[in-house]
């Protein structure tokens, strides 16, 4: 055992294995036992793991010249000994058996929708249209928070958010809700510290005002099922509706730069 | 035969974009005919044509005003240090320039004329605005090349005292006039991303002010983005010249001397390449500023798996590049002793490139989405925020540099008095440097974006103030250093030199890639909010056919640069074995003698 462990190619096949127990089942599984939110990792994340993983190992392996030639020869051997011609044999089958499963599971056909590749900030525009009245995005401000009550305006935005958007997004704002499993994609997890912290009041006012046919040309197809609730709600009651939002995940929107600033994320 | 073969390429291509300017500048002030005609080459729509030419004009360009910045820094180093391998260096660097200047010409011509003809009115609309820039462009592109001529061919004729000096100054100007060439360029493509404010579609191109134009937002950054740009791939694509030279070589003489020029090739590009990101990132706040949309667009939007992919690429940059000086310190007595290091070094390159790879949203079936409540991952989202990724590419860099001080040191023992505390102090800084950088990723996912943004600033400057500081405190510790036996030059695995043509080959795509990022955050404007393409290729490529086309160009240019690293080794291959046939004639000859007499060396060989 100590000799495996102390040889090249048994230590990089143990990272291998370790990495992949890692990456599969600790994240997957094990996490979550313990009480850290975690699920599965998709397997295209897995693939991109590993494959640095092996980069990694083949690096190593190969930076010093005694290390690489040890490394090297048990393949070497299993190639050309004459003692491991049983192996080498099992190896000539099991290899292109294995390559051909991994190649049939790939192309087989299968009813089950192909994985995307989405991005879920689009790019707003500069302005927008509300029932005919144009808005500039760039520096917009929520007006509400210079205009009565903040109270009045949560109970305002709560009434909408219950009456409208609860059945998507949930009643606990984690995208949810009860017609949620029949979206793909699914409706924005507003609890998620990748959606409302990154972004403007604006852009959610544009989210919410021009919904799924309001987005770009670029980045299609969305299948967004969200409405454009410019027809339904009025300003107010939108922008009530994202402080609302704000206020019950406990996140703060991102704000405009002030002159001479600059930067991106 | 072969220089005049060399001239007469390199004329040749100049003479053919002075002639294709000539043509079609006057041309283009004339009525525009229809917008766009029909047009098919080799199955290439309009856009695919003008990308094609663009890209590979930019990737000759790159190298020819790339080149010339180190040449005659390393010309400087053998002039003022006495040491004449450095100037035989600067002059073979110097002769790649000649076959790849007329390359670089050629495609800028091809490009003029794609765009007048395939895009007759929008480039009616550019000439209106920039003509003048135009004509000096074509004027100092002239000085360019006959500065380059007589700097590489006077390199042998003025050779001493102030001759020398003399000719040190054309390399310099050689430089200054290729920065005010790209400058200008610059200037017209920098236009159509960022225009002036308060320009519309009505407005008249005579009426807009040229230098307004040219200065417009984004021209600065992308001028010092493209300069340290230029370096690190003219770097990278010497490099993979010396390594195809190392390849082919016939002798330990042939193969020390390219073993040297990889590795002089590669510091220089992973040397710029440590300062890069910083302009870059200057570049994308000016973006940012200029138009939220556009900003989204690159960093959030439709780009943002560009992003993703060159975290992969540049991953494989500082794999490779570490990789090249660890596998390099086997030729060096005494580096032994830091082998134990690199394994943890490579840890971290390995988690960085982990790290800074994972995706925001991931790419993922239906199943696995519902599994995750998103398409966001309820664990690893926290690696696909910017903290996470500037954390990681800090520590990435830091990794790199300990590497090079590693190799740096591998053969010297320092003999000050104070070199453990010099050490000591040196390991203080690193570890400082870590935590300075753990300690802003870590807190900026409990402040506002708009703070943490700024906290990317905190961590580059710990990481440069670190390598300024740790390698000024180096390079007085090792003043009059004991060394452990000289570098074994030439005695590098082969491995050792695929590594330098990988860097080459990623560093081109990648040029290609983010070059893409930053035209098409233009989508389907020609000139942002202002000139509409109504061609029928409006639309931004989705990434695949867009990688699809980024890597014919690359397969193109280095078809090309292949050629011309033939060309470039056909003169010097036969002086070599000129050389290895007297040493073998001489070897011989004493043999028959009984001289025990060494040969002589083939370095001196030019």
């Amino acid at each position: 055992m100590k000799r495996y462990l102390s040889h090249p190619f048994w230590q990089g096949a143990i990272v291998i294995v370790v990495s992949y127990v890692a990456f599969e089942w600790v994240i997957g599984y094990v996490l979550p036992v313990i009480g850290v939110a975690s699920a599965p990792v998709p397997s295209s994340v897995i693939l991109q793991y590993m494959l640095t993983v092996l980069v990694g190992i083949v690096l190593y392996m190969s930076a010093d010249e005694a290390r690489w030639k040890s490394f090297k020869k048990p393949i070497h051997e299993t190639m050309v000994a004459r003692d491991r011609k049983t192996l080498r044999g099992i190896l000539m089958v099991a290899l292109p058996v294995l390559i051909g499963w991994l190649a049939y599971q790939n192309v087989r056909p299968s009813y089950a929708a192909p994985a995307t590749l989405r991005s879920v900030h689009p790019a707003p525009p500069n302005q927008l249209t509300f029932r005919g009245e144009t808005i500039e995005l760039t520096g917009l401000e929520n007006p509400l928070h210079e205009e009565g009550s903040i109270e009045e305006h949560l109970a305002v935005g709560k009434r909408i958010y219950v009456r409208n958007c609860v059945p998507c997004h949930g009643d606990l704002l984690d995208g949810q809700g009860h017609y949620a499993p029949a979206f793909n994609p699914v409706p924005a997890d507003f609890t998620s510290s990748g959606n409302l912290p990154q972004l403007t009041e604006s852009y959610v006012f544009w989210r919410i005002v021009k919904g799924g046919p309001g987005l770009p040309r670029e980045g299609t197809p969305w299948d967004s099922a969200m409405p454009a609730w410019e027809t339904i709600l009025e300003q107010d009651e939108i922008w009530a509706t994202i402080l609302y939002l704000y206020d019950q995940t406990g996140f703060t929107p991102r704000t405009w730069e002030e002159e001479g600033e600059g930067g991106h994320e | 035969m072969k220089r005049w073969l060399t001239r007469g390429v390199a004329t040749r291509g100049v003479l053919l974009a002075a002639l294709a300017l000539a043509v079609a500048l006057p041309l283009l002030a004339q009525a525009p005919g229809p917008d766009y005609g029909e047009f098919n080459f080799l199955g290439l729509d309009r856009r695919g044509a003008v990308w094609i030419a663009a890209q590979l004009h930019l990737l000759f360009a790159a190298f020819v005003l790339g080149v010339p910045m180190f040449a005659v820094v390393i010309e400087a180093i053998g002039m003022f240090g006495g040491d004449e391998k450095y100037d035989k260096l600067a002059k073979e660097f110097t002769r790649l320039l000649l076959v790849a200047y007329s390359a670089t010409a050629i495609w800028g011509a091809i490009l003029v004329f794609f765009l007048s003809t395939l895009y007759p009115r929008f480039w009616a609309y550019l000439t209106a605005i920039f003509a003048p820039s135009m004509w000096v462009y074509a004027g100092l592109f002239f000085l360019e090349s006959f500065t380059l001529y007589l700097y590489y061919y006077g390199w042998d004729a003025w050779k001493k005292g102030a001759a020398k000096k003399a000719h040190w100054c054309l390399g310099i100007m050689l430089n200054v006039w290729g920065t005010i060439v790209m400058f200008i360029a610059n200037g017209w493509l920098t236009y159509m991303m960022s225009p002036p404010e308060g320009l519309t579609a009505d407005t008249a191109p005579q009426t807009v002010q040229l230098w307004s134009a040219i200065n417009n937002a984004t021209w600065m950054p992308i001028n010092i983005h493209r300069l340290l740009a230029n370096v690190v791939f003219g770097g990278a694509i010497v490099g993979a010249y010396a390594a195809y030279r190392f390849l082919t070589s016939k002798t330990d003489e042939e193969r020390a001397h390219y073993d040297w020029m990889g590795y002089t090739g590669n510091l220089i590009a992973i040397g710029a390449l440590i300062v890069l990101p910083f302009a870059g990132y200057w570049l994308g706040r000016e973006i940012y500023e200029f138009s939220q949309q556009m900003g989204i667009t690159m960093m959030g939007g439709f780009m943002s798996w560009l992003w993703i992919i060159q975290a992969f690429l540049i991953g494989i940059l500082f794999l490779a590049g570490n990789y090249y000086l660890w596998i390099g310190m086997g030729r060096i007595p005494g580096a032994e002793r830091f082998q134990p290091y690199i394994k943890w070094m490579l840890l971290v390159l390995v988690l960085g490139v982990i790290v800074w790879a994972t995706p925001n949203t991931m790419i993922a079936d239906r199943d696995e989405i519902a599994a995750m409540g998103g398409i966001r991952h309820p664990f690893l989202q926290v690696l696909g925020v910017m903290s996470a990724k500037n954390t990681a590419v800090n520590l990435m860099i830091l990794t790199t540099f300990l590497s090079f001080l590693m190799y740096r040191r591998a053969n010297k023992d320092p003999v000050v008095p104070w070199a453990r505390a010099g050490t000591m102090l040196q390991g203080a800084a690193f570890a400082l440097c870590a935590v300075i950088v753990v300690f802003y990723g870590v807190y900026g996912y409990f402040v506002t974006a708009i703070v943490r943004i700024g906290f990317s600033v905190y961590q580059v400057l710990a990481v440069l103030a670190t390598i300024l500081f740790v390698i000024g405190i180096d390079m007085a510790m090792l003043r009059g250093a004991k060394s452990r036996g000289e570098i074994r030059w030439g005695r590098m695995p082969d491995r050792s030199q695929y590594a330098l043509l990988i860097l080459a080959v990623t560093f081109t795509w990648l040029m290609g890639l983010m070059g893409f990022a930053r035209s098409g955050i233009r989508q389907h404007w020609h000139v942002y909010e202002v000139i509409r393409d109504t061609s029928e290729q409006a639309f931004t490529p989705a990434l695949g056919p867009a990688a699809t086309i980024i890597s014919i160009c690359v397969l193109i240019f280095f078809a090309l640069v292949g050629l011309i690293f033939w060309l470039g080794g056909l003169a010097e291959r036969s002086v070599y074995q000129e050389a290895e046939a007297k040493v073998k004639a001489g070897q011989e000859g004493r043999a028959a003698l009984g001289d025990p007499m060494p040969a002589p060396s083939l370095g001196d060989v030019d």
